[in-house]
């Protein structure tokens, strides 16, 4: 499979036991990749929504959306318009702290991510940062330089902009 | 809402029976007792004892195809369950309505280790097996859900593009008591199979094909699952087109009809191959461009512009790029397109395509065979198409059999050649002519078999015979699992690595030993005598034929190759 950009499916499964199996197995068995997945339930009772990205060619992401579809309990699929999106991404990181100056050039870096420090101890700080992933690539290397000790990401998750949406009738 | 009070088991074979189910194909266990004990009750239901659940899985399949209607195959859970494996991925691989109930460990226990999770005795995971080989799978956790779930399965195995789907019955489940409503409509959000296709895109079909100098159309299985038999020949025969099949599409047009060419692939038939390269409009339907039908892809139809009419949106586009993608039902897709065309178009009598078209069948698909003295494949074959009657349903094996068969024994009529094509299932012959034979119990039912795959499921024999199912089985019998045996001889320097099976077992010892019929036969004399008492006998009966284990399936396309680089026979 070629490289390409990465793309964003939104899609409303389901939201019973089994589910997520059946996507991952779809991917796993015809060979496409799952960058990152995130699952929750939404507004709409009984669904949930999972975003994926996939980094792949306009082919492959075509397959894909169609594979998806085509599971019985995915209720709807759609690829997010990369223009008209908002994507988030949330990142707990733990950091060393050797000493007072160095904690506050982090607290520092924070705050111009706008991001939280959520934990504090002697040695170390635990901090939340939310944004598209780049921005959370950009803070976290700035991070590097002061030893990351724990890193979790969420994986991205989107909604498109504006009156445009993924809804299920009822 | 009215609800009946009935434990699980008695919801599921109710359900069966309002769901239209005749028979049912399986082997009992453990955990699909309960079922087992209120199928005893059942006055519209028969049962009928497989000998290893693959051959339940597989006749489950040959009914399916044969009817039309789904088939119903049950094991018990475990091993049961996992020996139904290989026939519900041969079904969903050729897309037949295939509906396996399962026992399984029970899903609730106090005190008891012998429940789902805890690697209970006999449990297997079925659903996270059969996830990437069904349509769609369900473990029902509570009984009330049985009816509802039951009707979905049927319906989800019968729509759009068919395919298997399969229930897991945890045996608590099926004994614990409930109110059960049968009256359920379902309802699924995330199903909703296609069916008009889109007219704009019909529009533009139409358009392609009335200005075609030489349209060919390609159908498939799809054809014959949607029954638009009638619709291909209407079309085919008002664009003067001349019509070749995919292996899976083998049936769907008389092969008898002058426009017909036979099956394309890696080992089509030459005209059809070849027509196939000079094409200028391709009409493919219910079809899914198998690497088997369409060898490489690059070198496939690539002058032709394409029109692709399939059930499945994800097919299109799949393997092949095309010009006019149009989603729907085949049957009512033919139709519309058809309605379209005639308003533009004259039925033409001659063109130069179809003089072409005569020409390279005279030319290609007279490869006479002028050996009486030794059984060949083409000879037996033709001769066996002589002696069946125009319906009589042929299953095959797979391997050179199958390819001999799909080369050389015309198939009439849709529904009446029955073939493992996607997952080319060795064994699945006989237990799918077994199940033909229970769907249209008054025609001939023919197993064109090799004695490898014969070997795989023989033991349907004592199936056959206990639940008086008589069929016939011809095993062109060459000693050697043949078509391996040919690529060593083709491209491995005649190096026969693991492919020798020797003159065991009798087949005639081996057919009497169950109480069936055998016959060895030595000449085309004998072997139309043989044939002509299966057709009478009341039992099954085992045709032996001896063949050359030199011989070989041509033409072919060696694999990796284009249609361009068929090597034929000289």
């Amino acid at each position: 499979m070629e490289n390409g950009k990465t793309k964003v499916i939104s899609a409303i499964v389901e939201n019973k036991p089994g589910v997520l199996h059946s996507v991952a197995n779809m991917f796993r068995r015809r060979g496409f990749n799952i960058e990152s997945i995130t699952v929750g339930p939404t507004e709409q009772k009984g669904l949930a929504r999972m975003t994926i990205t996939v980094k792949s060619d306009e082919k492959t992401i075509e397959q894909v959306v169609k594979q998806m579809n085509k599971l019985i309990d995915v209720v709807k699929v759609s690829r997010l318009d990369p223009e008209n999106i908002v994507t988030r991404e949330l990142a707990l990181v733990k950091v060393n702290v050797p000493d007072t100056k160095t904690r506050s050039d982090i607290i520092n870096c924070v705050e111009v991510f706008r991001g939280h420090v959520v934990d504090v101890s002697p040695e170390t700080l635990g901090i939340e940062i939310t944004g598209t992933p780049d921005k959370i690539d950009a803070f976290l290397n700035l991070m590097k330089t002061f030893g990351i000790i724990e890193l979790a990401r969420t994986g991205l998750t989107a909604l498109s902009r504006g009156t445009k949406s993924i809804r299920i009738d009822e | 809402m009215t609800t009946t009070k009935m434990s699980g088991a008695k919801a599921v074979v109710e359900s069966l029976e309002r769901q239209n189910v005749k028979v049912i194909f399986g082997i009992i266990g453990g955990t699909i007792m309960p079922v087992y004990d209120a199928l005893y009750d059942s006055t519209k239901i028969r049962h009928i004892l497989s000998r290893h659940e693959q051959g339940a899985a597989h006749a489950a399949d040959g009914y399916a195809r044969a009817s039309g209607k789904p088939g119903v195959c049950m094991a018990t859970s475990g091993p049961g369950a996992t020996n139904l494996v290989t026939g519900i991925a041969n079904a969903y691989m050729d897309s037949s309505p295939v509906i396996a109930l399962t026992g399984q460990v029970p899903a609730d226990g106090a005190h008891t280790s012998y429940m789902i999770g805890r690697d209970a005795f006999q449990e297997a995971d079925i659903i996270g097996i059969t996830t990437p080989i069904t349509k769609y799978n369900y473990q029902v956790r509570e009984a009330a859900e049985i009816p509802r779930t039951v009707k979905t399965a049927f319906y989800i195995a019968t729509t759009g593009r068919p395919g298997p789907v399969l229930v897991d019955l945890p045996k608590d489940v099926q004994n614990t008591v409930a109110q059960m409503d049968f009256s359920d409509k379902i309802e699924i959000r995330g199903y909703k199979p296609p069916s008009d296709p889109h007219p704009l895109q019909i529009k533009k079909a139409a358009e392609l094909l009335a200005k075609a100098e030489k349209p060919l159309i390609l159908a498939g299985g799809g054809v014959i699952t949607s029954n638009a038999s009638e619709e291909l020949l209407q079309t085919a025969e008002l664009l003067m087109a001349p019509v070749a099949t995919t292996f899976m599409g083998k049936g769907a047009f008389p092969e008898v009809h002058p426009l017909s060419l036979g099956t394309i692939g890696m080992h089509g038939s030459p005209v059809a191959n070849k027509l196939l390269l000079e094409t200028d409009v391709l009409l493919a339907v219910g079809t899914r461009f198998a690497d088997r039908s369409t060898a490489k892809l690059d070198s496939f139809c690539s002058d032709a512009k394409k029109i692709h009419i399939d059930i499945d949106a994800a097919e299109i586009g799949k393997n092949i790029d095309v010009d006019v993608p149009i989603v729907g039902d085949a049957k009512k897709s033919l139709k519309t397109l058809y309605d379209n065309l005639i308003k533009q178009l004259k039925k033409k009598e001659s063109s130069a395509w179809i003089k072409r078209v005569k020409e390279a069948k005279e030319q290609l698909n007279s490869a006479a065979n002028n050996d009486t003295k030794n059984l060949k494949p083409q000879t037996l074959l033709q001769e066996l198409r002589k002696l069946l009657p125009e319906d009589a349903i042929v299953t095959t094996e797979v391997g050179q059999n199958q390819m001999w068969a799909a080369l050389y024994f015309k198939a009439l009529k849709p529904r009446t050649f029955i073939s493992s094509g996607g997952l080319g299932t060795m064994g699945f012959g006989f237990p799918a002519a077994l199940g033909a034979k229970v769907a249209c119990p008054e025609r001939p039912v023919v197993d064109i078999a090799g004695d490898g795959s014969f070997i795989m499921t023989e033991q349907e024999l004592a199936t056959s015979v206990m639940e008086d199912i008589p069929v016939t089985v011809i095993v062109l019998n060459n000693s050697v699992l043949g078509m391996v045996a040919q690529w060593q001889r083709m491209f491995c320097n005649r190096r026969y690595m693991a492919v020798k099976l020797g003159n065991v077992p009798d087949f005639v010892k081996l057919a009497e030993a169950y109480g069936a019929q055998g016959f060895h036969v030595g000449s085309i004399k004998e072997f139309s005598k043989a044939v002509k008492e299966a057709l009478k006998s009341k039992v099954t009966t085992v045709i032996d034929v001896p063949i050359s284990p030199e011989e070989n399936v041509l033409p072919i396309i060696p694999p990796g190759c284009g249609l361009r680089e068929m090597m034929e026979a000289t």
